[in-house]
């Protein structure tokens, strides 16, 4: 019994369904609990931070179990992994865990433990400096980012994700460390619209977006697409059938009803959208999942675009640290950053953040009208005086 | 206590391991400090400074690790890692990705789990001219024994590029580039050799995923972890065989907290929750005013935010005002609580969720293509979620009935349901329409009144009509 080696193991290339197993499915979770979590399983009476990157959980049988978390690049090699696995050798009798925020978790079961271990994971670095395993990441803190692929591994992206999250991390680290913020604070990156990494409900939410409608490969686009399909993709109806001049079959789009959301492009090759002046990234902000104090809500557009200044992405990561700054010195404790934006007011958010409120902020989707202020419970800043001059209101 | 559905085989890494510790150990730190990879990669080196983790460093290692293998103890090209950077770099300068768009590849039988990926600039970065995807399903909330994941990385290296996501979006193992020529070796030795199967991808059920639930906290309010592996078993032809008009999450979330982002990113979202009461401890709660018992856990640590004031940080954000402070006591209306979670999250030790525990189900959530983001909406307020969950599975394949039959091609059913309304999917579902379903009533009056709704039904005679009324 062992992993096979050769070019195509035991696997039989001229008789593919000898032996198949399928639907076997994932393997079952029990077996990967550490005792003390089997033991304790549905026992426990509460927990704590005892400070940051490190939980105690304590159960009802008088157990205590230590988490030390730490963050992770998500992507990573089985160099990194096998890494991991010394560790959890060494001090978890080979458990370990990751979180839905790609964070990685070493449970022990002693205070002294949880000194060695952290001695032991602040002190690996990489050759170049930076921490292999940063413990952090609890509290009222900026936790790891959730991101996406971007152009390690994407075919539809309009910016990077691991370079935009190294970036913005390596800026924010204070955060990630401490517990200084008045709640927790979630980003997330995804580089399309298509969102894998559903950003659409974080405190910050970094995404990419295109600005340029799609090119059309006039060439070959009735041979690599169903050109019916392609035309009932457009959220807006801008693509029309159209002949080239040859009488090719072909398509064109309707360039003022184009949103960019670059989903005719996933129906079609022959569209490619992406295009370096084009794209960039978004920042939205004030999202939330948890039903505490307020419901869920989407985060919204406060920055409608920013360049993709590779690698490091100057400018969207002081917008965010801005931001971050803003709303850490003015919001009030349990407070999150939705929350406080909406108790302040948006237009008090803008004239905070000294973020400029553009037209591209409005929203002229359908159902924009739900997003419209219709009440005189507003109030003045510059941004208002600067509508009341235009409109000859005042001097 | 738990069991999987079928005996599993036992891993022992010494058994599976492919590579030697030689091997494993086959650069030094010095030969690593001294490591140039094949391109010339200026933007991604910048990237190795800075205090948090490093993807390039990483990734630089493993390509050392490659250079240094004999040729026979990897089966896909060695610089594959580097022609990744390489591609990775040249798209920084174009502004651009360098992936294909598409490619249909698979294993024999399944029609997900694999994602085809080809680069357009083969010819300068051959190494990564085939870079597919493979997903493989995560244990229930992603706890790991080490001879597991040791095992895996062998089997990766050896036929993989040996690159990871741990994890994706979704939740699964994400396996990053190989060869189309190596995608069934891998699956063979993954499924006969480490008792694991894929996940999805495309028009499936994507691979469900939980919060950490009863493992380890004490808020969950049913087996997120038992109820996610059940559900994914019994569902497994669902997710390896696409049969619906687009993807299809489920996420199982322990409670009202949301730490799966089930609400934000589920077709249907299983939210724990509980119908009595809160559970008090009126000592806790007086030890937690004096100042004895430090809020939310310690959260807050980092800064002096002055002593607790529970009337201010609890008291007064209850969303439901169902709390006051009565002779020295907290007490709570329970029937007013919307069960927000904030007072049990400041204070866990003094507020627990209630015993009478179960799942609020929710439908719809989804990212903003086609029709723009939706979050769930609640369609069963309670319901009791225990094994084998037959009631569970009866309400989503009620859903999947009517999503397969009524869905266009690549519609979300959060979208069908906003094209068909709510009434029509509560009436095919079974449902009676309940006020917790909305924020408030319509304020429109565009009713669409059925013929059985009014007296007498639709037809009329002209006739019958002015004889009572002249033209």
């Amino acid at each position: 019994m062992a992993l096979s080696t050769g070019k195509f193991g035991k696997y039989d290339p001229q008789n593919p369904t000898k032996d198949r197993i399928t639907d076997i499915g994932p393997r079952h979770y029990w077996e990967f609990f550490p005792p003390s979590i089997q033991k304790n399983y549905g026992k426990w009476l509460y927990h704590e931070v005892l400070e940051p990157g490190v939980l105690v959980h304590v159960s009802e049988t008088g157990d205590k179990v230590y988490t030390v978390r730490c963050g992770s690049p998500r992507l990573m090699t089985v160099h990194h992994v096998r890494e991991i696995c010394d560790i959890a050798d060494k001090y978890c009798n080979g458990y370990v865990r990751f979180t839905t925020r790609n964070n990685i978790e070493f449970i022990v079961d002693s205070l002294e433990k949880v000194e060695a271990l952290k001695k032991d994971l602040s002190s690996r670095k990489f050759v170049s400096g930076s921490y292999k395993f940063p413990v952090g990441g609890t509290g009222a803190s900026i936790t790891n980012i959730v991101h996406t692929q971007g152009y390690v591994h994407c075919h539809t992206p309009a910016t990077d994700a691991s370079s935009l999250v190294k970036a913005v991390m390596d800026e924010l680290f204070e955060y990630f460390t401490g517990m200084t913020l008045p709640a927790k604070v979630r980003l997330a990156v995804a580089c399309c619209l298509n969102m894998c990494g559903a950003v659409h409900c974080s405190d910050i939410a970094l995404l990419g977006i295109h600005r340029k409608p799609p090119i059309i490969d006039h060439e070959v686009i009735d041979q690599v697409c169903e050109l019916p399909l392609v035309i009932s993709s457009c959220p807006t109806g801008a693509i029309s059938p159209d002949k080239t001049p040859e009488g090719r079959k072909t398509l064109k789009i309707k360039v003022d009803r184009c949103m960019f959301c670059g989903n005719c492009y996933t129906m079609c090759p022959a569209l490619p959208i992406a295009d370096k002046e084009g794209d960039g990234v978004a920042i939205l902000v004030g999202g939330k999942i948890s039903n505490s104090i307020s419901e869920p809500k989407f985060s919204k557009v406060v920055v409608a675009y920013q360049p993709n200044n590779f690698p490091r992405y100057p400018e969207v990561v002081q917008t965010v640290k801005k931001i971050v700054e803003v709303y850490a010195a003015d919001a009030r404790k349990h407070e999150r950053l939705g929350d406080w934006a909406e108790r302040i007011g948006w237009e008090k958010f803008f004239e905070k953040t000294g973020i400029p409120f553009t037209e591209h902020l409005i929203d002229d989707y359908r159902l924009a009208y739900d997003t419209f202020r219709t009440s005189t419970q507003f109030k003045f800043t510059e941004a208002a005086w600067n509508v009341s001059r235009a409109a000859g209101g005042i001097d | 206590m738990f069991q999987p559905k079928r005996p599993q085989r036992e891993l022992k890494y010494e058994e599976l391991r492919i590579y030697t510790d030689e091997e494993l150990n086959n650069f030094s730190e010095e030969e690593l400090k001294d490591f140039k990879i094949k391109h010339d990669i200026p933007a991604l080196e910048e990237l190795e400074k800075g205090p948090w983790p490093s993807f390039v460093a990483d990734a630089k290692q493993e390509a050392l690790r490659r250079r240094k293998l004999a040729d026979d103890r990897v089966m896909i090209d060695r610089y594959v890692v580097e022609d990744l950077l390489g591609q990775l770099e040249l798209s920084f300068k174009d502004g651009e990705t360098h992936w294909k768009h598409g490619g249909i590849v698979g294993v024999f039988g399944y029609g997900g789990g694999v994602i085809g990926r080809y680069s357009d600039v083969p010819e300068k970065f051959p190494g990564i001219a085939h870079f597919h995807t493979i997903r493989v399903n995560q244990p229930a909330s992603m706890f790991y024994k080490t001879d597991f994941l040791r095992a895996l990385c062998d089997l990766w290296e050896y036929r993989g590029s040996g690159l990871v996501n741990m994890h994706g979006s979704t939740g699964d193992i994400i396996l990053l580039g190989t060869t189309t020529e190596q995608l069934e070796p891998i699956f063979y030795d993954m499924t006969h050799e480490l008792d694991q199967d894929l996940g999805g991808s495309g028009s499936n059920l994507r691979t469900p995923s939980c919060c950490i639930g009863k493992a380890r906290c004490e808020w969950a309010c049913y087996d997120t972890q038992e109820m996610c592996y059940e559900m994914t078993m019994h569902y497994q032809d669902e997710l390896h065989r696409p049969a619906f008009p687009y993807k299809f999450k489920f996420k199982f979330d322990g409670c009202p907290n949301g730490c799966v982002a089930s609400i934000a990113r589920a077709d249907i979202s299983f939210i724990g929750t509980w119908r009595d009461d809160i559970r008090i401890d009126q000592e806790a709660v007086r030890a937690y005013i004096a100042g004895d018992i430090v809020p939310r856990g310690g959260a807050h640590r980092g800064r002096d935010w002055g002593k607790f004031d529970i009337q201010k940080e609890v008291i007064d954000l209850c969303p439901s005002q169902c709390m006051w402070m009565e002779d020295g006591k907290l007490v709570i209306d329970n029937k007013e609580c919307v069960r927000c979670m904030h007072c049990i999250n400041v204070m866990p030790q003094a507020l627990r969720p209630g015993t009478d525990t179960g799942v609020s189900i929710l439908v719809g959530a989804k990212a903003p293509i086609l029709e723009g983001a939706q979050i769930s909406q609640v369609i069963v307020p309670f319901m009791k979620a225990e094994p084998p969950y037959d009631n569970v599975k009866e309400v989503i394949e009620r859903i999947w009935e009517f999503w397969m039959e009524e869905g266009k091609n690549r519609e979300r059913v959060g979208e069908l349901i906003q094209r068909v309304g709510l009434p029509k999917f509560l009436e095919v579902i079974g449902l009676p329409p309940a006020p917790q379903m909305i924020k408030a009533p319509r304020a429109n009056p565009y009713i669409f009144w059925k013929e059985e709704d009014v007296t007498g039904g639709f037809t009329r005679d002209i006739k019958d009509y002015r004889a009572r009324h002249k033209r």
